[in-house]
């Protein structure tokens, strides 16, 4: 029974391809999970900007929004006709087709990198060996699809705002590969199910997940700084910053466009959350053994869930970085920090059970960030500015 | 240590995440159309013209002397002046106005129309919630919507309305005391001659009356 529902997705997929024809079977048991992908995740999304809205009016004292239905239950709904009855307005002077293109671009490349995500026990859509890597390779087109919208709009702001999200973006790429491939290391494959099968054994009870040893505890933040980057949002939102930019790439964009970008937005950071949660969190492993019985699926979204909350609670908490600010952190101290603890993954790899690679490694780890925080983020005392301007 | 700042910074907001369950005082918002808090008493948004009594076309203290109307800077406000009179609050004949436009689509709520009255005829209301379908018309607010009772002057500004009063009374007791006076000096005016004559009569000779009585363009001399 309790198989049952851990595998009720899986299963049910497989009495409704049961009715078709034998050569039609490979092709739907694929499109119904996309169909599912494709309703799940946008359903997700539309729970989180409630979920941000009426979190952020709370660390705000405000009450968020209560009007449409009990408790503001029907905001999103709200949301989603306004920007589907707005004017579609595209300027004169874009670029229309690279215009149009570019949200469709960034939707369909974050619906991409759910293909390789274990959503469940079972429950992958393509199964790669390489999953890693396609997912990152997925990721990092989104940055394609900003600079287009940027460029194609043919506006300042945006622009600038494309120029900062690409900067961004490719910057903390770095770091965010880095303290994956640690886990890669470990492991000895790119493939996510593998990487979960790792983690879904227990010790005592307790999971083997990597967030719980030294170097998976500082990639793991060090994911998480570089997925806050990634996904362009506060208090790594340059290139939106409403305050200088607008609203940075997608000023130009009303209507359905903006509501593109705003899904690609937050369909990106669940993904994202949900990589966090493969490669560090379990997946969908349960975090005692004792838990097993639950269906695999609810962790995976409850770890998901409980990112997009860590998210909401980062942006309701920190002010937005400087550009020089942004920079220097992921130059010189997330990618080194990330560098090193590659090499104290491997140590872990190689120091074999016992605890002395926990005393070494959290020991190194530790008194590296002590000592790169205090020398790498030092309080620079800047002078007066002085501004030189083109002749 | 690097990253201090930013756990201190989530404890800070998580406790008022929590705490804005907790306490009531935290939530501070009101919410509006169910909920209400009472104006505080300098609050002002678009002038009204006050009128005394229960009559706003007796009452009408206004006495369309267009000083508001050449003072207000967006030029709101326009006036028609009656071509007969009515008495004003102390019973002096005065124009009214037959027209008071105001256009609060225009007016800037700059309460220079209310400083500038010597009559004390406009003042400034608190209603806001004047939103209408037509944005012209609507707008456009004439005599008989701005013509507000005292009363309601008093219970939107209770201070103020209390000083205005206190003013008129003043003025009013002190026109009231002139006309006593006047009156009381026409009466024994009017007494004196009838008192004096029988005494003058003799004293003064006929031809002497009679130089009197034929040169009364000099102006100057009393009967």
């Amino acid at each position: 029974m309790i198989d049952k529902l851990d595998q009720v997705f899986v299963l049910l997929t497989h009495w409704v391809v049961g009715f078709l024809p034998a050569f039609l079977q490979p092709i739907a048991v694929v499109a119904i999970a996309v169909a599912a992908i494709l309703v799940t995740f946008p359903a997700l999304f539309a729970i989180c900007v409630l979920l941000e809205r009426k979190g952020l009016g709370r660390m705000q004292n405000r009450l968020g929004p209560n009007r449409v239905g009990p408790f503001g239950i029907f905001q999103p709904v709200a949301d989603g006709i306004k920007s589907l009855t707005k004017e579609d307005l595209v300027p004169l002077s874009a670029d229309a087709a690279v215009h149009f293109l570019a949200p469709v671009f960034l939707v369909v490349v974050v619906f991409m990198g759910y293909a390789v995500l274990p959503v469940g026990r079972n429950m992958t859509l393509v199964n790669m060996d390489a999953g890693l890597l396609f997912y990152f390779a997925m990721g990092a087109s989104t940055e394609l699809s900003v600079f287009m919208a940027g460029w194609s709009s043919r506006n300042k702001y945006s622009l600038l705002g494309a120029m900062r999200a690409v900067a961004q973006m490719i910057s903390y790429e770095v770091p965010l590969l880095m303290s994956s491939v640690a886990v890669v290391m470990i492991t000895g494959s790119l493939s996510l199910n593998r990487i979960v099968e790792a983690q879904n054994q227990y010790t005592w009870g307790l999971p083997h997940w990597y967030i719980f040893t030294p170097w998976g505890f500082a990639g793991f933040v060090m994911f998480a700084t570089a997925a806050t980057a990634e996904t362009n949002r506060s208090p790594f939102d340059l290139p939106e910053g409403e305050s200088e930019l607008v609203a940075g790439y997608f000023t130009e964009y009303s209507g359905f466009k903006f509501a593109e970008f705003f899904l690609g937005e937050y369909v990106g950071m669940l993904s994202i959350s949900g990589l966090g949660a493969t490669l560090f969190l379990g997946g969908w492993s349960a975090p005692l053994a004792v838990l097993g019985w639950v269906p695999s699926w609810i962790w995976f979204f409850s770890k998901v869930m409980l990112s997009m909350c860590v998210f909401i609670w980062l942006r309701g908490t920190l002010p937005r970085l400087r550009q020089d600010q942004l920079m220097n952190f992921a130059w010189k101290f997330v990618l080194p920090f990330t560098m090193l603890n590659l090499f104290v993954a491997a140590a872990w790899r190689f120091m074999g059970d016992g605890w002395l690679r926990w005393v070494v490694c959290s020991v190194v780890l530790t008194i590296a960030y002590v000592v790169m925080g205090r020398v790498g983020m030092r309080r620079k005392h800047f002078g007066p500015r002085s501004y030189r301007y083109a002749e | 240590m690097l990253g201090e700042g930013i756990l201190k910074g989530l404890a800070e907001t998580a406790r008022n995440f929590a705490g804005s369950f907790v306490s009531a005082e935290r939530l501070t918002t009101v919410e509006y159309p169910e909920q209400r808090i009472a104006p505080i008493e300098a609050t002002r948004d678009f002038p009204f013209l006050v009128y005394d009594g229960t009559d706003p076309e007796a009452g009408l203290r206004c006495v369309a002397c267009q000083i508001c109307e050449k003072e207000c800077p967006p030029k709101c406000i326009y006036i028609v002046k009656s071509t007969d009179k009515k008495p004003d609050y102390v019973g002096k004949l005065q124009i009214y106005p037959a027209r008071f436009d105001i256009d609060i689509s225009v007016c800037m709520s700059c309460q220079i129309c209310v400083e500038v009255c010597p009559f004390e005829a406009i003042k400034m209301d608190t209603a806001f919630e004047l939103a209408t379908t037509d944005r012209f018309g609507g707008l456009l607010y004439d005599k008989k919507e701005l013509s507000k009772s005292n009363e309601h002057y008093h219970a939107i500004h209770p201070t103020e309305a209390a000083e205005v009063d206190a003013r008129l009374a003043e003025e009013k007791a002190k026109v009231e005391a002139k006309a006593k006076a006047a009156a009381a000096a026409a009466a024994a005016k009017a007494a004196a001659p009838a008192a004096a004559t029988p005494v003058a009569k003799p004293a003064v000779p006929a031809v002497a009356a009679a130089a009197l009585a034929v040169k009364p363009a000099e102006g100057e001399t009393k009967p």
